[in-house]
């Protein structure tokens, strides 16, 4: 068994890295399919904040809460992360390894300073009385933006696993298709955070 | 190994140019914004329509020159879904809004 | 220390109440005859190897039709402690908490976690043999969504036992689920419950989308595709879109309860209709989630059963898709009384009765194929031929309540209950008995019993019109929903009392099914030919059991409805037999990490619906223990040698 297992996998040679190709064609198009689900949620959210964006029951309101200087560190470096992980599909086409895996860990770097700015930026608004039980507009607040916030923690999360394999493994159609999916997510989450910085705190700020 | 690199530029094509195009791009997007509300340049409605516009249009931006909407295998599923999936959240929102708001008509 | 223990396990558990201590009592011996039967025969392994731990789609659908029927017996079991509550006027049988807890479980268990599951167990059963696939697209993902949903079921089962059902209605409306009325945990069962399948679910929607659209067999174009397999596409479309939002609405209910925020409170600028407004953007297009597979069912079945073309493939599609789309634009229609503007209520009044146009055009097909067709009443047909003028009654109501005036005095009542259960039992469940009749020959191999059968169905049919036409009647003569008892003044005490007579009808109809399954498995009709209903779709072209592969060679396709343009060529002499090349099979590995994964999740949900933060801080931290070490196997595939195959399709009766 062992034997002919081992015999199939020269013997199939191109039409086997075709059948490679086509499954991790597959999983793109699932992972495509997903980012789609996400963007319903955040919808979700979206609709949720817009409905409360004046329920501030007597308290304080975005205005007067919102700093707006963090805000625009956090959307460039965000976009510069998205920026950087598409240097790094770019290596990877190119077959480059260390260039590929250089760039993920910068994106990483800068994805991890954007979480650490919003976790700064929590914490600054719950000292200053502000938490999720303030009133109906803080609670879609906290939500909506600690959603993304979650999302690009797991992306991070994700990230490092990745560079892991691509150390160990190199660019394979299966790295391959992994790094894709990772780069497809990372942009869906600078392209919600787009909409997030212009309704919630340019629109908020107004 | 050679046959395996030419089927991978089938996929996620994009050059350096595209995605610093995109980059430039996306910065202007944002700055643009910015200014106006910081600098409160425009009337209120006028400067809401204005960060919306840029906000989609980035997105766009981001779509092509990022995401390489315009590429890979046909039928295009991704592309399909997305625009649905678009609609409805269109949908959610703006269908939100409405129902919410409790005017007389 | 001891009256410590005591405390809290009287809190903890459910006490006071005779009927559950019984049902208690039940499951740990139930429980413990399994374990001890598993023990003895020593089929722990085989029960981790064979279904722990499957990625097999067959055997994944099996699963789920197992729980589905599990889930079936509780929620009707809640029915008819309902309808003896109701039989009678100033029944003392339920207290009002009680029955606000049953009509609760009932509700919610019958749509979530029986209908679903049903529904993903045909699914699963059906699809890769209808397209003249080997499996889904993602099996591992396949696994991970069935244990989710168990693993969610059982959570919420567990609220019986400990802590508490939740009483606030199947959908949990603010204030009422929120902490100041409903305090405990059974509210937080309900959320976690379902939060948990349905990750399951949206898991399982992306699935069957990338498995139809691209592990079709070569020449199978999508204009030729079986029409279940179109319903099966248009449900997924619709399940992708809608559970995020349902995700985000019951995440935003816990959020209130557990961090004291403000999304549907009634105070601190929070708003409770927004709860129903979201919840029901999931919501409507949920109905026709599990409706549509059952349409997708009755198309095969009058083909097959009429010998005869369905009538209008084309026009069938259209509607199937329309459906898809419009479901998302008519959810204000639940709640037309609650106070929006008059402009948004005409919106969705005329868009609900437009979306009962698509389903118009396909009855007038169904109707159209059996014109002229050789029609043969077995089982499937016969539930088939039943839902068609149920489904129709039920539909009909429907537009009735479309029509916003008229709902104000319709919302609520007793109308409201008999239309819904129209559609739900005459549509979906009629529909999803009918394809399991259909298609279990080729999972398990024999057929069900037709005299048994016969006996289940009229049972079934009869009681349901028996139990709820006179709630219509119920409706016009004021009676509301979910009143756990009423006076001799109303006047309801008749039709009360013929409903419930129905409603045991259909108790005595579904015993039948338990009855039938029982002998059928020893007695039933063996399936030696793997097309036991001379029908027209692939599925039918490969042995039954279908073995662990599927297709010993995929089918090259040329027709719609192929197996049976085959099977004609073959009769006239015209088909041309191609020469069998076999190559091993692409096959993937069983994993344990679905079941357990999702046993971590459970823990989150324990956790939380307790307050035990630091339980779910560890499922979490399972959660994501389990995906990393996913991420980095990449051993994961393993090849069926050519000989394998031979001997196993040789075992079926099959010489290659």
């Amino acid at each position: 068994m062992q034997q002919m297992a081992k015999h199939h996998d020269h013997g199939h040679g191109h039409d086997h890295d075709h059948g490679h190709e086509e499954h991790e064609q597959l999983k793109v198009l699932g992972f495509w399919i997903f980012v789609v689900t996400d963007c319903i949620l955040f919808g979700s959210l979206f609709a949720t904040y817009a409905v409360m964006m004046h329920s501030f029951a007597g308290g304080p309101t975005g205005k007067e809460m919102f700093e707006l200087p963090g805000i625009i560190a956090s959307t460039f470096i965000l976009l510069t992360s998205s920026f950087t992980s598409g240097l790094a599909v770019l290596a990877m086409n190119k077959g480059k390894v260390k260039e590929m895996i250089s760039w993920l860990a910068v994106t990483a770097l800068l994805g991890l300073a954007f979480v650490v700015l919003e976790v700064n930026e929590f914490a600054h608004l719950m000292h200053e009385g502000v938490n999720m039980g303030t009133s109906g507009f803080w609670s879609a607040f906290f939500t909506l933006v600690g959603t993304h916030g979650l999302h690009v923690s797991v992306g991070l999360f994700w990230m490092v696993a990745l560079m892991i394999q691509l150390k160990r493994r190199g660019i394979t159609p299966v790295t391959r298709r992994k790094v894709t999916n990772l780069s497809l997510y990372w942009h869906f989450l600078d392209v919600v955070w787009i909409f997030l910085f212009t309704v919630v705190y340019l629109m908020g700020v107004m | 190994m050679t046959q395996h690199e030419n089927h991978g530029d089938h996929h996620n094509h994009g050059s350096l140019k595209s995605y610093v195009i995109g980059f430039i791009l996306s910065i202007v997007l944002t700055i643009i914004p910015l200014v106006l509300v910081m600098n409160q340049m425009l009337s209120k409605t006028a400067t809401l329509i204005t960060i919306m516009v840029m906000a989609i249009l980035q997105f766009v931006v981001q779509l092509f020159f990022f995401m390489h909407i315009r590429e890979g295998e046909k039928p295009r599923y991704n592309v399909q879904t997305l625009v649905l999936g678009l609609v409805i959240v269109l949908t959610i929102v703006l269908g939100s809004i409405w129902i919410m708001t409790f005017n007389k008509y | 220390m001891w009256e410590n223990i005591k405390e809290f396990a009287s809190t903890f558990f459910v006490t006071g109440d005779p009927l559950i201590y019984g049902a208690d009592v039940s499951i740990a011996l139930t429980m413990v005859a399994i374990v001890f039967v598993l023990t003895k025969y020593k089929k722990w392994g085989w029960l981790w190897r064979e279904w722990l731990t499957t990625v097999d789609h067959k055997r994944i659908g099996i699963m789920y039709l197992i729980a589905s029927l599990l889930m079936l017996f509780r929620g009707g079991v809640d029915a008819l402690l309902m309808r003896l509550q109701l039989a009678f006027p100033n029944v003392e049988f339920l207290h009002s908490d009680h029955y606000n807890a049953i009509f609760t479980t009932h509700g919610t268990i019958m749509i979530l976690f029986m209908a679903m599951p049903m529904m993903f167990g045909l699914f699963n059963m059906v699809v890769p043999l209808q397209l003249g696939a080997r499996d889904v697209a993602y099996p591992f993902l396949n696994a991970l969504s069935f244990w989710l949903f168990m693993l969610g079921a059982m959570l919420f089962n567990l609220s019986f036992v400990i802590g508490g059902s939740p009483d606030a209605g199947w959908l949990s409306y603010p204030p009422l689920s929120q902490n100041d009325f409903s305090p405990g945990p059974g509210q937080n069962f309900w959320i976690w419950g379902i939060q948990i399948s349905g990750i399951g679910s949206l898991a399982t929607g992306i699935n069957f989308i990338v498995t139809i659209l691209k592990m079709r067999a070569p020449g199978m174009k999508l204009s030729q595709m079986p029409l279940f397999s179109w319903s099966v596409l248009s449900s997924s479309i619709m399940i992708i879109f809608a559970f995020p939002i349902l995700t985000v609405t019951i995440a935003l209910l816990f959020l209130d309860r557990f961090a004291g925020a403000h999304f549907f409170t009634m105070d601190g600028g929070g708003n409770p209709m927004m709860y129903l407004n979201l919840i029901w953007m999931w919501g409507h297009p949920e109905v026709y989630i599990v409706v549509v597979p059952a349409f997708g069912i009755f198309s095969e079945v009058v083909a097959t059963f009429s010998r005869k073309k369905i009538f209008g493939y084309k026009s069938m599609v259209w509607a199937l898709m329309a459906i898809a789309v419009l479901s998302f634009f008519t959810w204000a229609h639940h709640f037309f009384t609650m106070g929006t503007s008059a402009s948004v209520i005409a919106f969705f009044a005329i868009s609900t009765m437009v979306i009962a146009i698509p389903t118009g055009v396909k009855v007038f097909n169904w109707l159209f194929t059996m014109f002229r067709g050789r029609i043969s009443f077995k089982q499937p047909m016969l539930w088939t031929i039943a839902f068609i003028p149920c489904f129709l009654v039920g539909g009909a109501t429907g537009v009735m309540l479309a029509v916003a005036p008229a709902d104000y005095q319709y919302h609520n009542s007793y109308f409201l209950i008999a239309h819904f259960h129209q559609v739900l039992i005459g549509g979906v469940v009629f529909g999803y008995l009918a394809g399991i009749y259909y298609w279990w020959p080729k999972l398990f191999g024999f057929k069900l019993d037709e005299k048994l059968g016969k006996w289940g169905f009229w049972f079934w049919n009869i009681g349901f019109y028996v139990c709820f036409m006179p709630q219509y009647a119920l409706g016009f003569m004021g009676m509301t929903r979910r009143y756990y008892t009423y006076g001799w003044d109303r006047g309801w005490a008749d039709m009360n009392l013929i409903s419930t007579v129905g409603a045991f009808m259909m108790g005595i109809g579904f015993l039948f099914q338990v009855w039938q399954i029982a002998y059928s498995i020893k007695h039933g009709e063996r399936d030696t030919t793997g097309d036991p209903w001379d029908a027209r779709t692939l599925e039918w072209s490969i042995p039954s059991p279908a073995p662990f592969y599927n297709f010993a060679v995929v089918p090259t396709v040329k027709d719609a409805d192929d197996w049976w343009a085959t099977k004609q060529a073959k009769a006239n002499g015209t088909h041309k037999e191609e020469p069998v090349h076999l190559e091993p099979i692409h096959m993937p590995k069983n994993s344990g990490i679905p079941f357990i994964m999702s046993l971590f999740w459970f823990m989150v949900g324990f956790g939380f619906t307790f307050g035990w933060v630091w339980i779910a801080v560890l499922g979490f931290i399972g959660v994501a223990v389990c995906m990393w070490v996913r991420s980095f196997q990449y051993d994961t595939d393993y090849y069926v040698p050519v000989d394998e195959v031979r001997r196993t399709e040789a075992s079926l009766g099959r010489v290659l």
